[in-house]
């Protein structure tokens, strides 16, 4: 049972000595699968299970297929606004892979991965980015939260999930993901703040990608890590290469089995870097060198992954082929299929702003039937 | 049945409301072991426990956006913000959270969550604690805004706006948390939302109002009896959506009307009002739409408060305009 109220601490008398440090903190990082493909001995064990790693690998570059596919489509006319994740697949992945599916993922708008894993179909995803909004009403998980675009809002989201799940004595978790610029507002330092106090069963995993549309992470905050952000709210905070999905998914499966334990919520500061432009309607050329983009695609996680999969399992040619024909086809499927959904009618506009429509929306949704 | 104040009658459906549904939690700061800073929720936590009655940190935006998160988990948060001057951190997450979660997932998720905050002036408080911004929350689709004037309905309302599916910003005119009692009958009948209340019926002018202000509007109206003018008052109760109906039919009776709130004039929830009527009873109109409301001023500190909110005398002179017209 999580401490709900007001078991108040009370001041140490050990503190009369003038000179001692008040508190002390550290935040660790953690990598196990580095760049050039070497897993560390200290890896953790499903990182030796051959189809565990197939299926990781499996997810990133689905995710990296759906991307492809989403800019394509959007290039052409025949989708909205799309936030790429080239680059940060192995922070959706590895987030989705540890969780159960009773936890609940709360996402910010670059975790298309993470959703994917968990059952959203990809012409769902498609068809709220291609502009319609039953792509948030996916047929998958039904209790994630959509997509959240007022960047940090949704920090709060999830510690109320994970409230309700202690308060209700469930052996569930909730998983907040965010971007490097989410964690300068507010409201991330409340949720966290609050999931402190409560030891909320939660998980705020921040995607550190170096950029928040054209401002560096060194113009976002003075901070030495952005994990070190959790220390203010008493949860722990760690680091892990973001580009290592290995690490990602046990820093996740840890802080999970924390939030199960009753010892509450985790921050997971995930180093990455973004590869892309903000969204299709960015232009990241105008604001950062072609050159230090270059610099970080060695580092990004399909690549060590398969050669970790080559070398220590004997992932073959023909493997990677028919997995990515595989993948070919089903995101080609979805596509296909994103483009066949006939629109919604006019009466929806109104039909979902309240449960039961007030007289004048049911004029207005008359009005709309008649057309 | 039991004879009640504002604030208790408050109390008391909220009480009543975390009896009879296992989902109702009541957080906010304060509201535990103190009650609430104007004890709405004296005793709640004693009798419910730490599990119903949450005190949260000083963290308005973060109460708000950890209510949207229980409400989509089936939980019925009702979020005490300690005073309306302190809600606008959490527009962000009603405006962009709380109320488009059903529109936004196509009714998936939902956001049955009460968000309560003493509002408006009168009770010589400090600054930013006698705002009226009501009508900056009656501009967002998706959410109720509801504000009882006496007793009776702010029993009645509450229990409707914790029961009610969608998310509702319940305003408590703090100015008339005591000022006086009225039997509530405690039996959990709620009053129904979108509803329009006649206080007095009349048949020469109709005097539209909302919150601690309708007492004054009553007075004004039992003065103006005194001089020969039958007015009727109206409560308008719930904001949004408003009940048009109840108010154009009553000003297409009288042919007049006059509309007081505490909040500053432009942009006022009147303004809507007078729009409506505008539109829909011109041609019953025999005098020009008065509005009775503070010019668009910051609220005064309490040494000049009262230059800033509508008094009886105010209405009064605003009937006695509209009644020079025949």
């Amino acid at each position: 049972m999580p401490l709900l109220g007001r078991e108040l601490i009370g001041m140490s008398d050990d503190r009369m000595q003038a000179a001692v440090d008040a508190a002390e903190f550290r935040i660790p990082f953690k990598r196990y699968l580095s760049a050039d493909g070497t897993l560390a001995d200290a890896a953790p064990g499903f990182a030796s299970d051959r189809s565990e790693l197939v299926r990781l690998y499996e997810g990133m570059l689905r995710t990296r297929a759906f991307d492809t596919e989403a800019i394509a489509l959007q290039r052409t006319g025949r989708l909205g606004t799309y936030a790429s994740s080239l680059g940060q697949e192995a922070v959706a992945i590895g987030v989705a892979a540890a969780m159960r599916p009773e936890d609940v993922l709360v996402p910010s708008f670059r975790e298309h991965g993470a959703q994917i894993w968990r059952g959203v179909r990809m012409e769902e995803l498609f068809l709220y980015w291609g502009g319609d909004e039953r792509g948030s009403d996916f047929s998958g998980p039904r209790e994630d939260f959509p997509v959240c675009v007022p960047v940090g809002t949704q920090y709060c989201h999830g510690v109320g999930v994970g409230l309700a799940f202690s308060l209700r004595h469930e052996d569930r978790c909730s998983v907040v993901v965010g971007g490097d610029g989410s964690t300068s507002r507010g409201d991330f330092h409340e949720a966290m703040n609050m999931a402190g106090v409560w030891k909320v069963p939660a998980v705020f995993v921040v995607n550190n990608n170096q950029w928040a549309i054209s401002v560096p992470r060194a113009a976002q905050t003075a901070a030495q890590t952005l994990a070190q952000k959790a220390i203010g709210a008493g949860i722990p905070g760690e680091q892990v290469d973001g580009c290592d999905v290995i690490a990602v998914r046990d820093a996740v499966e840890r802080a999970l089995d924390r939030g199960r334990r009753g010892e509450g919520a985790t921050l997971i500061e995930c180093l990455t870097y973004r590869l892309s432009d903000h969204t299709t309607s960015d232009d990241a050329t105008r604001y950062r060198e072609d050159a230090e983009v270059s610099s970080h695609w060695p580092e990004e996680p399909t690549v060590r992954l398969r050669t970790l999969l080559t070398e220590a399992h004997g992932w073959s040619r023909d493997e990677e082929e028919a997995l990515r024909k595989e993948i070919n086809g089903a995101v080609k499927a979805a596509s296909d299929a994103y483009l066949q959904i006939d629109p919604q009618p006019a009466t929806a506009i109104v039909d979902y702003t309240y449960a039961e429509l007030p007289t004048d929306l049911k004029a207005v949704r008359d009005q709309l039937a008649e057309r | 049945m039991a004879e009640l104040t504002l604030v208790e009658a408050v109390r008391s459906a909220l009480s009543k409301a975390l009896e009879e549904d296992p989902a109702v939690v009541v957080l906010g700061e304060d509201v535990g072991i103190d009650g609430g800073v104007f004890r709405a929720t004296d005793g709640l936590w004693q009798h419910f426990g730490s599990g119903r009655v949450l005190d949260t940190p000083l963290s308005e935006a973060g109460i708000a956006g950890i209510s949207v998160g229980l409400a989509a988990q089936g939980m019925k948060p009702v979020a005490e913000i300690q005073f309306q001057g302190f809600i606008h951190a959490t527009l962000d997450q009603m405006a962009n959270h709380a109320a488009r979660l059903r529109n936004r997932t196509r009714g998936r998720l939902t956001c049955p969550m009460v968000l309560r905050a003493p509002y408006g002036g009168g009770v010589h408080a400090p600054e930013h604690h006698s705002e009226s911004i009501e009508a900056i929350f009656a501009h967002i689709p998706g959410l109720r805004v509801v504000i009882p004037s006496s007793p009776q309905r702010a029993y009645g309302l509450l229990l409707s706006a914790i029961r009610d599916p969608d998310p509702v910003v319940f305003f408590e005119p703090k100015r008339i948390y005591r000022a006086f009692k009225e039997d509530v009958a405690l039996d959990g009948e709620a009053l129904p939302l979108d509803k329009a209340f006649v206080l007095r019926e009349g048949q020469d002018v109709s005097v539209i109002s909302w919150g601690a202000v309708t007492r004054d509007c009553l007075e004004a109206a039992e003065v103006m009896a005194g001089e020969g003018v039958d007015a009727e008052v109206l409560d308008v109760a719930t904001l949004k959506p408003y009940d048009a109906a109840t108010l154009m039919a009553s000003v297409r009776k009288t042919g007049r009307c006059v509309i007081v709130h505490e909040a500053p004039r432009t942009a006022g929830f009147g303004a809507e009002i007078a729009a409506r009527v505008a539109e829909e009873a011109l041609d019953g109109l025999v005098a020009p739409v008065r509005r009775v409301t503070p010019p668009d001023i910051i609220p005064p500190l309490p040494r000049q408060e009262q230059l800033y909110l509508p008094s009886k005398d105010d209405v009064c002179t605003a009937i006695r305009e509209v009644m020079a017209w025949q």
